[in-house]
């Protein structure tokens, strides 16, 4: 059973009004138990339109979201659970810290879900473990942090209510290569050990590349593509077409194809290349 | 060639009192010149003094010890403040906190209504303003429902609408998608070498700064490297080891030179990787 699954989902803001505008149309996918799945898409695509009807911060104006294969607005009085179930970090979640230490603040989702007080204690050290927040930091006010380590602050606290789904939105927006580079690296490890299913919306196909299983494409509120992230990135063409494109050095390897060196074209990492040229020069 | 941004020995720390008199300086003894007309790029990782730095061109921020003369006038002079904010313009990360109108032309105006130009010659420059960033179709436009990369250039056309002879951007597509991040990139290139206007480029991102005359790399709140980016982005080792990446076309041919393949020093984007890596591979 896929863990998620969007049918006919259709989003228009300001129905009958002057300012109608159809954010989202038609939509259907289904995502499994345990996938890593980039979403990418241009300025106004749909994606945050998108994560927000998943975790029912939103509302569809026709279709359906079903988790674990239940319509979440089967019982409107319970979507706060689907909100515990499929948590949301935002985009630069540290503008939403609050309390008064980090502790505090990281405790706050698991504590909302009714957990008790040694459960909670467990969520929040675990979570701030994975994200790699030292212990020491925990009883600091969050606005003594530094940037990359309110961010990540922010994100245990999601992490902290062990969420079924965890969609990022832009997790890495704003931090340096190497901020970028440790926290991509926190969430894969956080993703291998929980085993759970990750969404992660990102502007940097570099990133995509290195870490999706599939990827969905959005263009205009519609699902352009949705496939392994291979097959995505071999079109090249059609990404450039919305706004997109693939990472530099997929682009490289088929640069050298179109000037008649027989490589493979399906490369996403620096490794990967690397490996196909050697192997190239090998033969 | 005339220097028009002169720092000397310039030292910068947060809060004047006493008591701060213990704290580290954010720049810690700068020394730059910058031509007219030239385009610089600043790289440095998150807390590097990058962004300070900008804050120093147009007198937000007044050096600690030191002096930055723009133009042959001293930052610290107040009576100049206004010629110096109009020789040197800003533009910020993010665009939605830089729009004040609820037109695009009236946004691009805002700036030079300030400077108490006639309403006849504003309009002219608002228009040229809005031509010389590919936003003059928009100009009746409401700017909320732009994209980023078009808000982004919609903010660049009202600093140049005043006119400026240079212009600091900080990190300006960080929160920008592929198209969007191209666009402004283009526009600030179009600037600097059909308008001669001078370009202060502070940026994560390597493939923005590849195009810039002289690259300049802080790192605690000194320049530790600077050149051409040739010159800069030959030195791989020295760039991560201070948390800064290089494009992925520099990477793979220093990774294949380290296994004594031959191949040029320094490739700065995939046309270049591509030639190079043809010329080992056609054997």
């Amino acid at each position: 059973m896929s863990v998620i699954k969007a049918q006919n989902l259709t989003l228009v803001y300001g129905k009958g009004t002057s300012f109608q505008k159809t954010a989202l149309s038609n939509v259907n996918f289904e995502i499994e138990q345990g996938e890593f799945v980039g979403l990418i898409g241009h300025t106004g695509s749909g994606k945050s339109t998108l994560v927000q009807l998943l975790n029912g911060l939103l509302k569809p104006t026709e279709g359906t979201v079903y988790l674990n294969g239940k319509n979440i607005w089967e019982e409107p009085k319970k979507i706060r659970e689907v909100r515990f179930k499929a948590g949301m970090v935002f985009q630069y979640p540290e503008y939403q810290l609050f309390e008064e230490t980090v502790y505090k603040d990281i405790a706050y989702g698991p504590k909302n879900m009714g957990l008790s007080e040694d459960e909670t204690d467990k969520r929040v050290r675990s979570a701030a473990e994975f994200v790699g927040l030292k212990r020491e930091l925990l009883y600091k006010s969050p606005f003594d942090l530094s940037g990359g380590e309110k961010r990540r602050a922010a994100i245990a606290g999601v992490i902290a209510m062990d969420p079924d789904v965890l969609i990022l939105d832009e997790p890495t927006a704003g931090l340096d290569p190497l901020g970028r580079d440790v926290l991509l690296s926190q969430i894969q490890n956080y993703h291998k050990t929980r085993k759970n299913t990750i969404i992660f919306v990102s502007h940097s196909m570099e990133d995509i590349a290195r870490i999706s299983d599939r990827i969905l494409v959005m263009n205009h509120g519609e699902k352009l593509l949705f496939d392994t992230t291979q097959n995505v990135f071999a079109k090249a063409e059609e990404l450039e077409k919305v706004g997109l494109r693939i990472p530099q050095i997929t682009k490289i390897m088929r640069m050298l194809k179109k000037r008649g060196i027989n490589v493979n074209t399906n490369i996403l990492t620096i490794e990967q290349a690397f490996n196909e040229i050697i192997n190239y020069l090998g033969t | 060639m005339k220097n028009f941004i002169e720092v000397r020995n310039v030292f910068f720390k947060y809060g004047e009192s006493e008591e701060s008199s213990e704290e580290k300086y954010v720049l810690d003894g700068i020394n730059l010149n910058i031509h007219k007309g030239e385009f610089v790029a600043a790289v440095g990782h998150n807390g590097s003094g990058k962004s300070t730095l900008a804050k120093h061109f147009n007198s937000i921020y007044l050096p600690t010890t030191g002096d930055v003369y723009v133009d042959g006038i001293n930052t610290k002079d107040d009576e100049r403040l206004f010629d110096i904010r109009k020789k040197v313009g800003l533009v910020l990360q993010n665009p939605d906190n830089q729009i004040v109108a609820g037109i695009v032309e009236d946004d691009v105006a805002f700036g030079c209504e300030n400077l108490g130009i006639a309403p006849r010659e504003i309009r002219e420059r608002v228009y040229n303003a809005l031509e010389a960033v590919g936003m003059y179709e928009y100009r009746k436009h409401s700017p909320e429902k732009l994209s980023g990369g078009q808000k982004q250039r919609v903010a660049i056309a009202g600093i140049i609408a005043m006119e400026p002879e240079c212009i600091v951007l900080d990190e300006p597509t960080a929160m920008l998608d592929p198209q969007g991040r191209q666009e402004v990139i283009s526009t600030v290139m179009k600037l600097n070498r059909e308008l001669g206007i001078t370009v202060i480029l502070i940026t994560h991102y390597m493939e923005e700064a590849v195009l810039a005359d002289r690259v300049v790399m802080l790192n605690s709140g000194k320049i530790i490297l600077e050149g051409t980016p040739k010159e800069v982005f030959s030195q791989v080792e020295l760039l991560k080891k201070h948390r800064l990446d290089v494009p992925q076309a520099t990477e793979l041919i220093y990774q294949l030179r380290g296994c004594g393949y031959d191949l040029p020093p320094t490739v700065l984007n995939e046309e270049e990787c591509v030639d190079a890596l043809m010329q080992i591979l056609k054997k």
